[in-house]
């Protein structure tokens, strides 16, 4: 089975529309073309923010992640991994409730079928106990891993409440990053914009700059994060950076209004900018294919 | 003391807590710096707004009632820490008018994203 097919297959379970982001410069070929030998794909899913409630926001807060699972199991052809985009859960102050959730989240998702799940952190998880409890439930903070070509890298911007990655993390990164040859596929995975989106929104990370210039010292680097809760596309020097929908509440686009608030449920487009998405890595070409996937009712 | 304070902030926290916004006027600002005592506690600013004049310096005196939050006022390339038990002292010059957003911007917890206010500043 092809892979034009599989997407075929989530667009029917997914019950709605797909938009495809084509990241690089080489578009993707039409309808007759073959799974690549050099590419494989996977499915980021971000902002789960399991445990929040609020009706007005999202009145399915108890079944939307688990919609989400199953749609991905839908799949024929199972991805090779799954990376959560950290906001795992929705926090607390209350350090029991706060690992209740975290336990809670991790056997909804330990259904999916595909069972190479890579975790990060988002400031909800981590950021009022400096990513303790997180680390008890899903390991490090900052990790990389290889796969079929691409060098990941997991960077936490999260555990400092400060919004910052720090100094030994950008240390280590550029240890690793001196690792890898110029023209090495990277794939940077983290929670927040590594660039000032919005920084009167908090829509940034206090040291990013120090960070993408580390990057950029390198050929091929893009960088998947969460945090903003909608699809946003945006290139520092030649780094392609994509953030991913939520799957609790959608988020207005910065600026568009005075408040950073979520956007309210609406009963007539129920889910209505909520979503994951999956990403074809074509690892010769250095090129990443794009797809978003809303929510649907599962009817 | 030659120095014109603003009260902004109330003195009793059964006032604040029936003054969520307390707002500034223009007829209160004079030429003389202008001290502004905000108060932060989850997840809130007090006041959350208030009004200055261009030309005239300000001194933000920032105290935090619980726990650890930032003060953020982009705009005017500003940011401070503010902690239990400091008075954080912030001083700059408005050299622009219009309505600018502040906000905390170390995650406390679950309103944090509310955490916000608007600094006016007029002629």
């Amino acid at each position: 089975m092809n892979d034009l097919m599989n997407r075929r297959d989530l667009l029917k379970i997914a019950g709605m529309g797909v938009a495809v982001f084509v990241s690089g410069t080489t578009v993707r070929a039409g309808g007759t073309q073959q799974k690549e030998n050099d590419s494989f794909y996977f499915v980021q899913l971000s902002d789960t923010h399991w445990g929040f409630n609020g009706s007005n926001i999202n009145p399915d807060s108890q079944g939307t992640l688990k919609k989400a699972v199953a749609a991905v199991n839908a799949l024929d052809d199972q991805p090779d991994f799954v990376v959560f985009t950290g906001d795992l859960t929705q926090t607390t102050d209350d350090r029991k409730i706060r690992r209740d959730r975290m336990a809670e989240f991790r056997d909804i998702v330990s259904q999916l079928r595909v069972k190479t799940v890579r975790f990060m952190a988002g400031e909800h998880d981590a950021s009022l106990d400096h990513g303790e409890a997180y680390q008890e439930f899903f390991g490090d903070l900052h990790y990389t891993f290889d796969h079929n070509g691409v060098h990941f890298i997991v960077l936490d911007n999260v555990s400092d409440p400060m919004a910052a990655v720090g100094e030994k993390q950008l240390q280590w990164l550029k240890a690793d990053l001196k690792q890898q040859k110029d023209n090495a596929r990277i794939v940077v995975l983290t929670h927040r914009p590594l660039f000032d989106l919005a920084p009167d929104w908090d829509w940034a990370t206090r040291d990013g700059a120090a960070v993408i210039e580390s990057l950029l010292q390198h050929q091929n680097v893009t960088v998947l994060y969460g945090h903003i809760h909608q699809e946003h596309h945006h290139m520092t020097g030649h780094i392609a950076h994509h953030s991913a929908k939520s799957l609790m509440w959608a988020l207005p686009v910065a600026g568009s209004v005075p408040k950073n608030a979520p956007i309210p449920w609406s009963a007539a487009a129920p889910y209505n900018g909520l979503g994951f998405r999956n990403i074809e890595a074509h690892v010769l070409q250095a090129r990443y294919t794009i797809e978003e996937f809303p929510i649907s009712k599962g009817e | 003391m030659n120095k014109l304070v603003i009260f902004l902030v109330a003195t009793t926290v059964g006032y604040l807590s029936q003054q969520p916004v307390a707002r500034s006027t223009a007829t209160e600002i004079g030429n003389e710096e202008q001290i502004i005592r905000i108060s932060a506690s989850t997840f809130e600013f007090k006041p959350s707004e208030f009004t200055v004049k261009r030309g005239v310096p300000v001194l933000l005196e920032l105290t935090s009632q619980d726990r650890h939050h930032g003060f953020k006022l982009s705009a005017f390339e500003l940011r401070a820490d503010i902690t239990p038990d400091v008075v954080e002292k912030v001083r700059f010059v408005p050299d622009k008018i219009g309505r600018f957003t502040f906000l905390c911007d170390v995650f406390c917890g679950d309103g944090h994203e509310d955490m916000s206010g608007t600094i006016t500043v007029i002629e």
